[in-house]
């Protein structure tokens, strides 16, 4: 049980605090073994069988895993990885719910499934039985927490095959790259996608779309099953060495995190590590490479917009600065900061759906500081956090002022690119 | 012994049974600080008014239960360990009162508020809270006014207790009383807050705190001035504060860290240099202006290398991003950092740079120094790990002589981290047996059955320095 667990890491922490105030569950929940600091000696004294993976999981368990605590760290702690660590020593212990390891096995890299997932969602909600069902009061039997996303969800529309097909070959392309579609973004925010090749064409890039690619693997590695995951990332990096490719764009903060790291999941791999590494340096967030490249605009957007970053974006991905100089870049435009939008949302993966009244406690929070800027639009860059933003919109009657975008919506539109 | 009993009577005492926490899980997350050392407490409790640490307290007092105040677990010096188990008071959730009276010029806050906010509710009032310890994002200010913390800006501002008005507290037998006042001239009887703030926890229980709060600076500027030599340095030092100018921080990079930081992450730095000092200065920008010139003369006139003056705010931040970087780059070698706050008087700092080489190499320990150099509050830190128990009783012997040093020099054993358990073996060393008595005579008449935070500052007999605990 011990030996899974990563103690040798544990001991890079001097225990100084500093990421007490940039944790979002220590600031709801009030107690030590909430934070960083106390999740990580909490992981140490089980590494020296000194209290159980039981009476530690508590702890562990409500760890957002934003790694908001690596960004604030002094000393450099590994975080994820000693939270990693534990999720794989827990799942190992068999732990980790049948029904959840079933669905992050099978569901999210499955084709048919996801297809299926689309079909369904998209006839439940052209055929308006969403509606019905919400009216209905149907969905009031449910548990608060799906009727809460029922709401939300996005209206599905399966991925236009014309964007997908290059149908626009820029001339003299300034770099070749291969798209990275998701998979539960490919399902429910196809259409950023989509908006996603537009614009990096529209910037210039030859984009191509890899049929073999599959989902990257961040929801099961969070969840602690990293031999799964290591799969997925052995047939990722397969599909990407198909061709050579400047870059491998994505707009999903959490997946590109992902990505990133497959060269750390796949250290003690001798004959993958050099692979890994290679692909997962070629990894780029859409916002660094358009921010570079330079993107000409065609309209203006006159409204009030702050920008909520993924955690994973910033926290892994350590991009901070790029997706704000390109919505401040947009013309028109009235650009506010939002007071710590380095805290989490609460989305987390799947953390509000597990965890949803500590989840939403941490939205509460965040929607504290939304109302002191008081926009029109707020800015995501990530699946998840968007989903989570929109609720919390919601849960404050907000809809009818605050619209949530993705950063490549916001962008296309400004640039007057549509999907189609 | 904290019995089904006791807890039964502390849920009467507290307002809610979420602040009561009794679960393993819990225990062991306040078993630590930032210093060394593990103790496990037998219970934690959140209070939230004086009201419910005055019950607390009383209870404790008739059980002859140890109590261990706690704010943010950033002590350096094992402040709030609960080194005979008892009962972890952990103060960090009552953040609730910050009040500033700006006519007044005063702060009334409760002991969870961190350090940090205080300054920045001041500021919407053209007013600055000065101490400034760099944990003051984090720390709280319950745990800085019992440790009696400094920071940077020591040098002219001074430290916590120069800001501390009055006090509300709560004695050994429960009862609330307060002390000082809310006026900066107060000669009513002994100066019990200033007793008080520094005492860490063991006099009583700081439960609110009125804060003096002062005019806030328009601006400030920053200087880095590079020296070869460290005896320059320490001569550049006191020169510029003899001509007519008061840096609010002073602060010295030696050679050791500015080679760590450029290994980690190169700011172009030069590496064959002594010694790098960051000057700030603050006040009226046509003031500052003129000041940073002459300083610049000042050390150039006594050998600096070079002098850069930052231009604007952003460079400013450029500057002390290097000194920023010194945690991070000498840690990346071995993860346990010893760092120490042995303070000595200005005139000294050349020889005790001098003597902490030599240290170091009788030792063989890694050890740099980064700190306040104005105030002469050198912060030695030693570099090493802590599983390595041969290097680490190396350590100890290298703190030990540290601590000598310091107290030969004329200096003391801390300039702003306290005693604590750290350095509670070395008290006679500094104060003399009779001393160190008559401390303990205020420590017996203030709390006799020795419930408040027992086991600080006082060494038992033949108690030494352990860095490690099994």
């Amino acid at each position: 049980m011990t030996s899974q667990l990563a103690y040798k890491e544990t001991f890079d922490c001097v225990q100084c605090g500093y990421c007490l105030p940039a944790c979002p569950t220590y600031l709801t929940m009030g107690k030590e073994r909430h934070s960083p600091r106390g999740r990580i000696n909490l992981v140490k004294l089980a590494a020296e069988g000194k209290i159980s993976l039981d009476e530690i999981s508590d702890s562990l368990d409500l760890c957002l895993g934003c790694r908001a605590c690596e960004t604030a760290c002094p000393t450099n702690v590994q975080y994820g990885k000693i939270l990693e660590s534990f999720k794989v020593a827990k799942s190992e212990s068999n732990q980790s719910p049948f029904i959840e390891k079933l669905a992050l096995q099978n569901a999210l890299p499955n084709k048919f499934w996801q297809k299926a997932a689309v079909r369904t969602l998209g006839i439940y909600q052209k055929t308006k039985l969403n509606k019905l069902a919400r009216k209905s009061g149907l969905l009031r039997v449910l548990p608060e927490r799906l009727r809460a996303f029922e709401e939300i969800t996005p209206v599905v529309q399966p991925p236009k095959r014309k964007v997908r097909q290059n149908t626009i070959l820029p001339k003299k392309a300034k770099l070749n790259v291969a798209f990275f579609t998701g998979c539960v973004m490919d399902v429910f925010f196809a259409k950023i996608n989509d908006l996603s090749i537009r614009l990096l064409e529209h910037a210039g890039c030859h984009v191509t779309i890899i049929k073999e690619q599959t989902c990257c693997g961040a929801l099961q590695h969070h969840s602690g099953d990293k031999s799964f995951t290591k799969k997925l990332a052995k047939e990722n990096i397969t599909a990407f060495e198909q061709a050579e490719y400047d870059y491998v764009v994505n707009s999903i903060g959490g997946c590109g995190a992902m990505l990133v790291e497959y060269d750390k999941l796949l250290e003690n791999e001798p004959q993958w590590v050099e692979r890994a590494e290679k692909f997962a340096k070629k990894n780029i967030d859409i916002s660094v490479i358009l921010s570079s490249l330079g993107i000409s605009f065609e309209k203006e957007i006159n409204k009030v917009v702050t920008y909520q970053p993924s955690c994973h974006l910033l926290n892994v991905q350590k991009v901070k600065d790029d997706p704000v100089k390109l919505i401040t870049s947009i013309p028109g435009l009235t650009y506010l900061p939002l007071p710590q939008a380095d805290m989490c949302c609460g989305s987390a993966g799947i953390y509000n759906i597990v965890h949803y009244e500590e989840s939403m406690d941490i939205l509460d929070e965040k929607m504290k500081h939304v109302h002191t800027v008081r926009p029109a639009v707020i800015v995501t860059s990530n699946p998840g956090c968007h989903l989570q933003m929109c609720l919390g919109v919601k849960r404050e009657g907000l809809e009818k002022k605050i619209r949530v975008v993705h950063i490549v919506e916001l962008l296309a539109e400004a640039c007057g690119i549509e999907a189609v | 012994m904290v019995t089904e009993q006791i807890v039964n009577q502390l849920k009467k005492i507290m307002e809610s049974e979420s602040r009561i926490l009794t679960e393993k899980a819990d225990l062991v997350s306040y078993s630590f600080d930032a210093s060394f050392g593990t103790y496990f407490p037998e219970l934690v409790l959140q209070p939230l008014s004086a009201g419910e640490v005055a019950g607390i307290v009383k209870l404790a007092n008739e059980y002859k239960i140890p109590i261990y105040p706690r704010g943010a677990g950033t002590s350096l010096s094992g402040g709030p360990l609960p080194v005979h188990g008892g009962i972890v008071l952990d103060f960090s959730q009552w953040n609730q009162l910050l009040i500033v009276d700006p006519e007044d010029t005063v702060a009334i806050v409760s002991p969870g508020v961190i350090t940090a906010n205080i300054d920045k509710e001041a500021k919407k009032h053209g007013l600055m809270y000065p101490p400034d310890p760099s944990s003051s994002h984090v720390s709280t200010i319950g745990g800085n006014l019992a440790e009696n913390a400094g920071g940077p800006r020591g040098l002219k501002y001074g430290v916590t207790k120069d800001y501390v008005l009055g006090l509300e507290i709560v004695t050994a037998e429960g009862e609330i009383i307060r002390t000082g006042g809310r006026t900066i001239k107060n000669v009513t009887g002994y100066d019990l807050t200033k007793l008080i703030v520094g005492a860490e926890g063991t006099l009583g229980i700081i439960t609110e705190a009125t804060l003096q709060l002062i005019p806030r600076p328009q601006a400030s500027k920053t200087l880095m001035v590079i020296f070869a030599d460290i005896v320059d340095a320490g001569r550049a030092i006191s020169s510029v504060l003899t001509s007519g100018i008061m840096p609010s921080k002073m602060e010295i990079m030696d050679q050791a860290s500015i080679a760590a930081v450029e290994a980690y992450e190169p700011v172009g730095l030069p590496v064959d240099v002594d010694a790098i000092i960051l000057i700030e200065l603050d006040g009226h920008p046509l003031a500052i202006e003129d000041e940073s010139e002459k300083v610049k003369q000042v050390c150039l006139d006594l050998g600096a290398r070079k002098v850069v003056i930052a231009k604007n705010d952003h460079a400013a931040a450029e500057l002390w991003r290097a000194r920023k970087l010194v945690s991070p780059a000498i840690v990346r070698t071995k993860p346990t950092k010893i760092s120490e706050d042995a303070t000595i008087p200005r005139s000294k700092i050349p020889e005790m740079f001098k003597r902490l080489q030599e240290i170091k190499k009788k030792y063989q320990v890694d050890l740099v120094v980064f700190g306040h150099a104005g105030d002469g509050n050198l912060h030695p830190n030693i570099i090493t790990n802590i599983q390595d128990k041969e290097e680490m009783k190396r350590v100890e012997k290298a703190v030990e002589e540290i601590f000598a040093t310091a107290i030969e020099l004329g200096g003391t054993l801390s300039g702003e981290h306290g005693i604590g358990t750290m350095k509670a073996p070395f008290m006679e060393m500094e104060l003399g047996e009779i001393g160190v008595e008559m401390m303990k005579r205020m420590k017996t008449a203030w709390d006799p059955n020795n419930i408040l935070n027992p086991g600080k500052i006082f060494p038992v007999k033949g108690q030494r320095l352990v860095l490690v605990n099994d």
